[in-house]
């Protein structure tokens, strides 16, 4: 490698760079400083986050870095934009219950910037080795980050099943990987989908092929791979539950389509069938699983493994407009996650701290009315109601999924989405239809601000969808 | 007269209502007064407003008219607006309902007005975009987010059973839905596009015209709503609010009536004409059936809800004849039934709202002290019944003679409706009004307010002018509805013609 080559590769990965530089910065600041630091580190994690978008964005420009390890183009940007929103974001909510929630230490802020970092470069990784690496970087650090509350039991528990499962599928992943080298020789993305053809691909690459995706599905958390969700969305403190629902997910998925779009393009009929059955059986789960619940954190877990199942529809399609889809789909996905896990810290009463339980809302709409008209507008757009946001990402997964003929999948996703509107009309009914039990405490500021943006993104949809679509359809491109 | 936007402006003005609505305060000593005033006016002025789409109609286009397009989102759906004979009518009884509404919950909402008052207005809304409509996307979007509205005015200012009542009636008008979302984007890879004015002018091949036309139908008979899919329309509408029973009846059963004409009967005509003996006799079923299950409720707002599935029977039979006199009596059966219907729900909500009770047997005898309520009743129940010189005999008989030139067998099935329909009416005027008054809690009751007659009487005035003089209506109509006819009977021929090529 020549030094030209070696400056280019930095440029590229600039973001990341500063990323990994400033954690070990906000590290060293930690430890001189002392315990009582959390709050200058979450603040200084905070703007290091944002410059290192703002960098991604203004900066950065496109191709492969570091002997094709790594990829920087269109489709990377717009999911690290979402990445890194989900996290500044997740960040933000923490500020008023870093005390209760025992995430006052300054760990936590640069566990959130190591674990973005993994993010980042899961999105841009495109070889085995690299895309193994990152992920594993990302999966520490949460792993760290959900057993944080040292002094709850059921947050340490969370951590350790987290773990436990997430170390299974990181090694079936492993495993799948070692397939896929051992039957093409390759490791790049690229050089595998030139080594591989549709009429000539060996069982052992089906095999690693599916190790593959299983290990992925575990961190999308797709049915079959989907158990530790709820215990996880449960256990975890509640900041911590809302960064995970919203960026990993998005880093994943990012990954996900790149693995299968660009390194398995040769042997679409094998992954399809898959993808297929994961997304089948995580919208039926996620929507007949979820009617029982009643703990919103719980519930917010299925609905997220059924919102996973949607995505993956559009990926299932395989196709430009499967893609641009999926990157939609995670957008408005990520929004509405966010705004949701807003309003669920919010729900604090003036004595006793968080409530979780769905009948706490009850009468919300006579006592806070612009919570419980963004939770309201925020639950039909889960439940893919027009004219809110959530009803076009489901649009243009559907509309993927029509175009591939891919039909039972389609009229099955729909049919799940009326189930899964029964109970997100049980939330609007418990804040609309129920007397008021009691009231919460004075919401904070920014929460406030969270979700009431992400309300107004959900309702605005319709007058600024024509630029995010174009933004996603740009980023589907790069794949065609 | 085209130059400016109107259909944008009457279908986003009530918007403006609730954006002053928002500044209102409920609990300060005017907060009541100002927050109805606000909303009568808004609704006022956008009917007011829709005058204007009539005065500037050109009768002899069968196209549609005043047309407005953007481009909306990408991927080919654009902001496609434009009303023609078959729709305009539709946006005109939307908006003229709506000031009957607010005033129907003048004192008889004591709850949270102002969010009662927003949930009517963006109704509103989405009821007339559905109507001016010419992207099918956005269409659906209108079709879609009515539920909103509707689902929140059932379960918080509904009766006692108002949650079952408000889920029920969400979740089967979804699923229907859904349906007819993905045979929109099956049209859409086959047509290229999602403008309703484009799609029209496609012919689908006749095999997908089955199976969209299917999906179509899921969605449209439950909206209807058509035997067997009627089930929750009885308990929508006895649970709802007298005015959101009134915007029920009068504007939303009739989205499906316009979405099988301007859709199911335009697009796939060779479906359309496959199908026609299965709609006919669901609609058979439907007038005879539940006109008996009418004959036998205990409950006034019940009856009226059964009826009107049987009404409905009519539209749909009148839809499916496929002949002028067919389609022109069913658009006209939907019009003068939202008069109608939403007449005698407002005529329950004068007596509810005095004795807090829909039981048929709690009244009998209010000839005695009510008699101005009597001769409302009475007029409504007669054009419900479908008396010669009110509204409702005109809209029968059209459809039934409609039905006569296709299919002989079904219109005398249909005609029996009639006579079942006078039997449960009657019986029903018969034992709220007629009798000796001998229960307590009636006597003290006083006649119709001021309110109550300037709710009462327009309709009534209406319901007799278009009984006796209905051809302003068949006129804005005419022209589109032989442009469609003609456009259907070419498309049959020319199937038939392909079939015999293939024969020879």
């Amino acid at each position: 490698m020549t030094a030209d080559t070696i400056l280019a590769s930095l440029q590229l990965s600039m973001p990341e760079i500063i990323l990994a530089v400033g954690a070990l910065a906000l590290l060293m600041i930690g430890v001189f400083s002392g315990e009582r630091s959390g709050t200058t580190v979450t603040g200084l994690a905070v703007a290091l986050l944002i410059i290192s978008g703002l960098w991604l964005v203004l900066a950065t420009g496109e191709g492969q870095a570091y002997g094709g390890a790594f990829i920087s183009d269109p489709f990377a940007r717009f999911m690290k934009v979402l990445a890194l929103i989900g996290s500044i974001t997740a960040m933000v909510m923490t500020v008023g219950h870093a005390r209760s929630d025992q995430l006052d230490r300054f760990e936590f802020p640069v566990l959130i910037v190591l674990s973005t970092l993994g993010m980042l470069l899961m999105i841009s990784a495109n070889s085995l080795l690299s895309l193994y690496l990152a992920l594993e970087l990302q999966s520490l650090a949460l792993y760290v980050v959900a057993a944080i509350n040292r002094e709850s039991l059921r947050s340490t528990e969370a951590g350790l099943k987290y773990f436990v499962l997430g170390a299974l599928s990181s090694g079936m992943l492993l495993y799948g990987m070692s397939l896929v080298y051992g039957f093409t020789g390759q490791i790049g993305f690229q050089e595998i989908a030139s080594a591989l053809t549709a009429e000539g691909r060996s069982l052992g690459l089906v095999f690693g092929l599916v190790f593959i995706l299983a290990g992925l599905a575990f961190k999308i958390s797709a049915v079959p791979f989907h158990m530790w969700t709820p215990d996880v969305y449960e256990g975890a403190p509640t900041p911590v539950t809302a960064f995970f629902a919203a960026a990993p997910k998005v880093a994943a998925m990012a990954m996900l389509v790149r693995i299968v779009i660009d390194a398995f393009e040769p042997v679409v009929a094998d992954w399809q069938q898959v993808i297929v059955f994961i997304s089948i059986a995580s919208m039926l789960l996620g929507s007949f699983a979820a009617i029982g619940q009643k703990n919103i954190k719980r519930l917010m877990a299925y609905s997220s493994i059924g919102h996973m199942g949607y995505a993956l529809v559009g990926l299932a399609a395989g196709s430009m407009a499967g893609v641009r889809g999926v990157a939609l789909y995670m957008l408005i996905y990520m929004v509405m996650t966010l705004g949701t896990f807003a309003c669920i810290l919010a729900m604090r009463r003036k004595e006793g701290g968080n409530v979780e339980d769905i009948n706490d809302l009850a009468g919300l709409s006579s006592t806070n009315p612009f919570m419980a008209t963004v939770l309201t507008v925020l639950m039909f757009s889960l439940a893919g109601i027009p004219p809110m946001a959530g009803f076009f990402a489901k649009y243009f997964v559907f509309m993927a999924a029509i175009e591939a003929h891919l039909y039972a999948l389609a009229i099955i996703g729909v049919l799940s989405s009326v189930v899964g509107a029964y109970y997100y009309l049980r939330v609007i009914k418990v804040m609309w239809f129920d007397e008021p039990t009691g009231e919460f405490a004075r919401t904070s500021g920014e929460l406030k601000l969270v979700f009431g943006l992400s309300g107004l993104f959900v309702l605005g949809y319709i007058l600024i969808g024509g630029p995010i679509g174009n933004a996603a359809e740009a980023a589907a491109r790069t794949f065609f | 007269m085209t130059d400016w936007p109107i259909l944008s402006a009457v279908t986003f003005l009530p918007l403006v209502g609730v954006a002053l609505l928002l500044l209102t305060r409920e609990d300060s000593p005017y907060g009541r007064r100002n927050i109805l005033n606000v909303a009568l006016l808004t609704t006022v002025f956008t009917f007011v407003l829709s005058l204007f789409i009539w005065i500037g109609f050109d009768y002899s286009n069968p196209g549609f008219q005043m047309t407005e397009k953007h481009e909306w989102l990408g991927t080919g759906i654009s902001y496609h607006l434009g009303v023609d004979g078959i729709s305009m009518l539709f946006v005109i009884l939307s908006t003229f309902l709506m000031p009957f509404c607010v005033l129907a919950s003048w004192n008889t909402i004591e709850k949270r007005l102002k969010a009662y008052m927003i949930a009517f207005l963006l109704l509103e809304v989405f009821m007339v975009g559905v109507f001016v409509s010419l992207d099918i996307v956005l269409f659906y979007v209108f079709f879609e987010a009515g539920l909103i509205p509707m689902f929140i005015i059932i379960g918080v200012w509904g009766g006692k059973d108002r949650v079952y009542a408000s889920y029920k009636f969400f979740l089967y008008t979804l699923l229907g839905s859904v349906l007819m979302l993905l045979a929109i984007m099956a049209m859409y890879w086959q047509a290229g596009t999602t403008d309703i004015t484009e799609l029209l002018a496609y012919n689908f091949p006749a095999h997908m015209q089955t199976w969209l036309w299917l999906a179509f139908f899921a969605s449209f008979a439950v909206k209807m709503p058509m035997w067997p899919v009627h089930t929750w329309l009885p308990d929508a509408h006895v649970q709802a609010p007298t005015a959101g029973s009134v915007i029920l009846a009068g504007v939303l059963l009739k989205l499906g009536g316009y979405g099988f004409i301007r859709f199911s009967l335009a697009m796939f005509p060779l479906a359309s004409d496959y199908f026609a003996p299965f709609v006919f006799t669901l609609s058979v079923i439907a007038i005879i059936y539940t006109s008996l299950v009418a004959m036998m409720q205990d409950d006034i707002k019940k009856l009226i809800a059964y009826s009107s599935v049987a009404h409905m029977g009519y539209v749909t039979m009148g839809i499916f004849a496929a002949n002028a006199q067919g389609l022109q009596g069913a658009i006209f059966q939907m019009l003068s039934h939202g008069i109608v219907s939403g007449a005698l729900f407002l005529c329950v909500g004068v007596v509810y709202d005095r004795l807090h009770t829909r039981e048929i047997s709690a009244y009998g005898g209010l000839v005695n002290n009510m008699p101005k309520y009597a001769v409302a009743f009475m007029l409504f129940t007669m054009a419900n019944v479908g008396l010669p010189g009110t509204s409702g005999f005109v809209g029968e008989f059209m459809t039934l003679l409609g039905v006569f030139r296709a299919n002989t067998w079904v219109a005398l099935f249909a005609t029996t409706g009639v006579i079942l329909s006078a039997a449960y009416a009657l019986w029903l005027y018969r034992r709220v009004i007629f009798g000796a008054l001998e229960k307590e809690s009636l006597k003290s009751l006083l006649d119709l307010s001021g309110r109550e007659k300037l709710l009462l009487y327009p309709l009534g005035i209406l319901t007799i002018f278009f009984g006796v003089y209905p051809s302003p209506v068949f006129d804005v109509t005419a022209a589109s509805v032989d442009a469609l006819l003609n456009q259907y009977s070419a498309a049959l021929q020319a199937a038939q013609h392909s079939v015999a090529l293939l024969a020879n």
